[in-house]
């Protein structure tokens, strides 16, 4: 019998002739056993539901790239139809670091489903066999007679915890992925948080948006100047006398103040 | 005979395909000794899919110990050679 093959699986086994061995009475290692395995079950639904959250976040981030991307995209439009050729550039340069992102992200999804579909049937292997050995486990207690029952546990127990390991190892395995996922899930936030990205879901506006809502108020100035400038036609002299009257008031009225203070 | 593949489940392969896995097995060690990435991925898969193709899967709820257990089918250079040492990647 060759290498690899059998080395891994000599070390499966004594793993568990270890287990087996440290116990006085093997139906202890039965119950012990057993509530291991619910423990390890539990930890492959616990590990399941952290990859079903980590996939969630990378949609949300995945959706709200994609709206920035859009935004961008009409921004450049808006920006190219008021000649700022400039600010069109920019905005499309933006969209296109936003799409890259955008990229690894699927990638990265694409990863997690892959990850989540795997403990999904890790998990449901586990379960069946876990509910198999609960039955034996019932069985070889209630007919004990320590010569024939020794080896019947012990096949039972190997049976299992070839299972237990192999799964444990799927657990930590997924873990480390999504620890890694939402490291990255993280830099990602903090991109959008910090104005890099813009969060325009925060109602936040961009320097982009800026500049257009600037541009639009400018030339909105100046058709109200236009329009204002067309109704006051000639007579300068009416607001120089509000002020003329307005400006002894406000000087009598400030050495009160400073009294009132000190 | 009974042959594991990690993250997979079980087969129950027939004797006669001893040789055949044999053979494939000792190119996954000389590709794992060689340390060339893509030739121990080929080396793998050529494996496991020899494994699933001779053997049918186990039923889920049985409880029998695998004469053979393979790495699973995504596993890196490094993580199999974490598998083969006894301290390494299983747990317990």
């Amino acid at each position: 019998m060759s290498s690899v093959m059998k080395r891994i699986s000599l070390i499966f086994r004594s793993k568990a002739n270890r287990a087996l061995d440290a116990a006085e009475d093997p139906r202890e290692t039965l119950d012990y056993s057993y509530v291991k395995q619910q423990e390890l079950l539990q930890k492959v639904r616990r590990g399941l539901a952290d990859v079903a959250t980590s996939r969630k976040r990378l949609e949300l981030q995945m959706q709200q790239l994609d709206q920035q991307s859009k935004k961008l995209q009409d921004q450049a439009q808006q920006a190219l139809g008021a000649g700022r050729e400039d600010l069109a550039r920019e905005a499309l340069t933006r969209r296109s670091a936003l799409q890259q992102q955008g990229a690894d992200l699927a990638t990265q999804h694409a990863n997690l489903q892959a990850e989540e579909e795997k403990l999904t049937t890790a998990s449901q292997r586990l379960q069946a066999k876990v509910e198999a050995f609960r039955t034996r486990k019932e069985t070889l207690k209630a007919t004990y007679t320590a010569a024939e029952a020794q080896t019947k546990i012990g096949e039972a127990f190997s049976g299992v915890s070839e299972e237990m390991g192999d799964v444990g190892m799927a657990i930590e395995r997924a873990e480390d992925k999504t620890a890694t996922m939402q490291a990255r899930a993280g830099a990602v936030d903090e991109l959008i948080a910090s104005g890099a990205l813009e969060d325009h879901v925060s109602g936040g506006k961009d320097d982009i948006t800026r500049e257009l809502e600037q541009m639009s108020s400018d030339s909105e100035v100046e058709a109200e100047l236009a329009r204002m400038k067309g109704q006051v036609g000639p007579g300068p002299g009416a607001p120089a006398q509000i002020e003329g009257q307005g400006a002894p008031a406000a000087q009598q009225a400030a050495p009160t103040s400073q009294e009132d203070k000190a | 005979m009974i042959i594991r593949i990690l993250a997979e489940g079980q087969f129950e392969v027939a004797d006669s395909e001893i040789d055949k896995l044999n053979e494939l097995d000792a190119q996954l060690e000389t590709a794992i000794d060689g340390g060339d990435e893509p030739t121990f991925a080929a080396a793998l898969g050529a494996l496991l899919d020899r494994v699933r193709d001779a053997g049918s899967p186990v039923a889920l709820d049985a409880l029998v110990e695998s004469d053979l257990v393979l790495p699973y089918e995504s596993a890196s250079l490094v993580e199999v050679r974490d598998l083969l040492s006894d301290d390494g990647l299983i747990p317990g």
